[in-house]
């Protein structure tokens, strides 16, 4: 019973509950990182990072936080965790670091975070808040590697995979291939068109995440 | 967070509701915070400062055009910057309008980024000077010759900024050591728009600033900076180069930040100083560049090690 919670905690947060495509939280983000795909991979990882361990902090001192000051102490505590992610970028994955700039740092006020801690953390304890971040912070990172693929691909040609590097998957007109760049695609608005066309699909194939009129 | 932990065990039967009960959490949650925030910072400085090194150095090799990103990686730094000669000149002050080598200071320990924000190693920028919109500049600054394998000065790396739309934009320029043409230009730091005004990171546009097809002229005959950067399309003498399509101010801002570095306030007595043969860096017999050299490893000089306070001192 309790692991199949669990289950449900961390993966129905991917498709069934995803917090961008039904709670749209964290929109943002999903328009500013998503230009290349290793820069929505980090971020990505990030949030799910710090929406994991927030919770899990957030769970473990829940019946010892104060009403009054419940969110400034969840902030408090996010906070933290972002300068920890930011830090460690900064001195680990220098080159994205520098492209991600302010970004890490308003991961702060990704309402998924908040919404995590002050949605769920409260209320269950430390492993399923845990659990809760991470599968939130998947659902956030399919729709941002979703973003990323598409919007890299189409708008400039390539593919920057974290590690191994940049491909070039559609060759540019202008490096003499025969793909004309599709300048739409790294401009933010771009992404609120995937992000709706990814939601239709969602609700195709999950018809009770439709809203009644 | 384990602190956390221990205190709820300590604090049974208290009630966090109360007034003391909230002061106690928000200042016990906000020394742990702070404590893991510190440690993470002072625990990861000095691989922040070695990123930060390299990345400058990487910057240098990337104006100058001998980095490759497929095939160099930051172990590769030391090697190539073997030949690169790196100094600090002294930039035109009141009463000394032509500038000099820099020997009072050590190369290793001076702060460029730090000097030009202290009163003491940086000069405010008259009003009407101050093309580039930088409100100050540093007193000191770093600059490279990229010698060939036979010792000759090839280009000169100077380090640039200005201000773009939304920042200003932190970069370095090479400037050829006989011609007065553009040999590359790279921005290390900046927060324009991407795909706009972050185009300024675009290979292609930097493509431009090497002179391949084309040479780039910065500087006319006469020493004044002849740099016009135009509308996308339009660029026709040898003096002018495309703009960014869609980034008309970041361009600008670019087109004002070379004519502030290159023109009469900054680098521009040092290039035409080095121009008419005084500034002789690469044979090792000039006494001036002998000197000079002897400076980064002599590191002998006690007093000159000091910061840029001791620097601001003896330049007023």
């Amino acid at each position: 019973m309790s692991s199949q919670k669990a289950k449900d905690v961390l993966f129905d947060p991917v498709f069934k509950n995803n917090p961008i495509a039904l709670q749209i939280l964290g929109i943002c983000s999903a328009l500013a990182v998503t230009t290349r795909f290793d820069k929505a991979f980090v971020m990505a990882v990030s949030v799910t990072v710090v929406t994991a361990f927030s919770s899990m902090f957030v769970s473990i001192i829940r019946n010892y936080i104060p009403t009054s000051i419940r969110i400034i102490v969840e902030m408090t505590i996010i906070s933290t965790l972002v300068i920890l992610v930011d830090q460690f970028l900064k001195a680990f994955v220098p080159a994205i670091a520098d492209q991600l700039s302010v970004f890490v740092g308003l991961i702060i006020t990704n309402c998924i975070v908040m919404g995590r801690a002050e949605g769920f953390a409260l209320k269950n304890s430390p492993g399923l808040s845990f659990l809760d971040g991470i599968g939130n912070g998947l659902g956030y990172s399919v729709i941002l590697l979703t973003l990323g693929l598409v919007r890299e691909i189409f708008g400039s040609g390539s593919l920057s995979l974290p590690v191994f590097g940049t491909l070039t998957v559609l060759p540019l007109t202008s490096d003499g291939g025969f793909y004309v760049r599709n300048g739409l695609m790294l401009t933010p608005p771009s992404a609120f068109f995937l992000i709706g066309l990814f939601i239709w699909g969602l609700r195709t194939v999950y018809p009770n995440q439709v809203e009644k009129d | 967070m384990q602190p956390n932990e221990t205190d709820i065990e300590e604090s049974k039967g208290f009630d966090p509701n109360s007034t003391s009960g909230t002061f106690i959490v928000a200042v016990v949650l906000c020394l742990v915070c702070a404590v893991a925030v510190s440690l993470a910072a002072v625990g990861l400085r000095d691989l922040q400062d070695r990123n930060a090194k390299n990345k400058m150095m990487r910057n240098v090799l990337i104006a100058a055009g001998i980095w490759d990103d497929t095939k160099h990686t930051d172990a590769d730094i030391p090697t190539l910057f073997e030949n690169i000669d790196t100094r600090l000149w002294n930039l035109p002050a009141e009463g000394k309008p032509d500038g000099s080598f820099n020997t009072e200071l050590s190369l290793d320990s001076y702060n460029q980024e730090d000097a030009a924000s202290t009163p003491a190693g940086s000069i405010e920028i008259a009003a009407d000077a101050d093309v580039a919109g930088i409100k100050r500049r540093e007193k000191v600054s770093r600059v490279y010759f990229v010698k060939d394998d036979a010792g000759k000065v090839t280009s000169i790396i100077l380090p640039i900024k200005g201000k773009g739309l939304w920042s200003t934009l932190y970069g370095f320029l090479a400037v050829d050591a006989t011609t007065r043409e553009s040999r590359g230009i790279t921005f290390y730091k900046h927060g324009e728009t991407p795909g706009l005004g972050g185009e300024v990171d675009n290979p292609k546009w930097k493509q431009k600033w090497r002179g391949g097809d084309s040479s780039l002229q910065l500087r006319g005959e006469d020493g004044k900076v002849s740099l016009d950067v135009v509308k996308p399309g339009n660029a026709s003498t040898a003096s002018q180069i495309d703009g960014l399509s869609g980034a008309t101010i970041t361009s600008n801002g670019v087109e004002n930040t070379i004519h502030y570095w290159l023109g009469p306030d900054a680098f521009g007595p040092f290039l035409d100083e080095f121009a008419s043969g005084k500034l002789d860096v690469a044979s090792a017999d000039n006494p001036a560049a002998a000197k000079e050299s002897e400076t980064p490893e002599g590191e002998s000089s006690p007093a000159a090690e000091g910061d840029s306070a001791g620097d601001g001192n003896s330049a007023s």
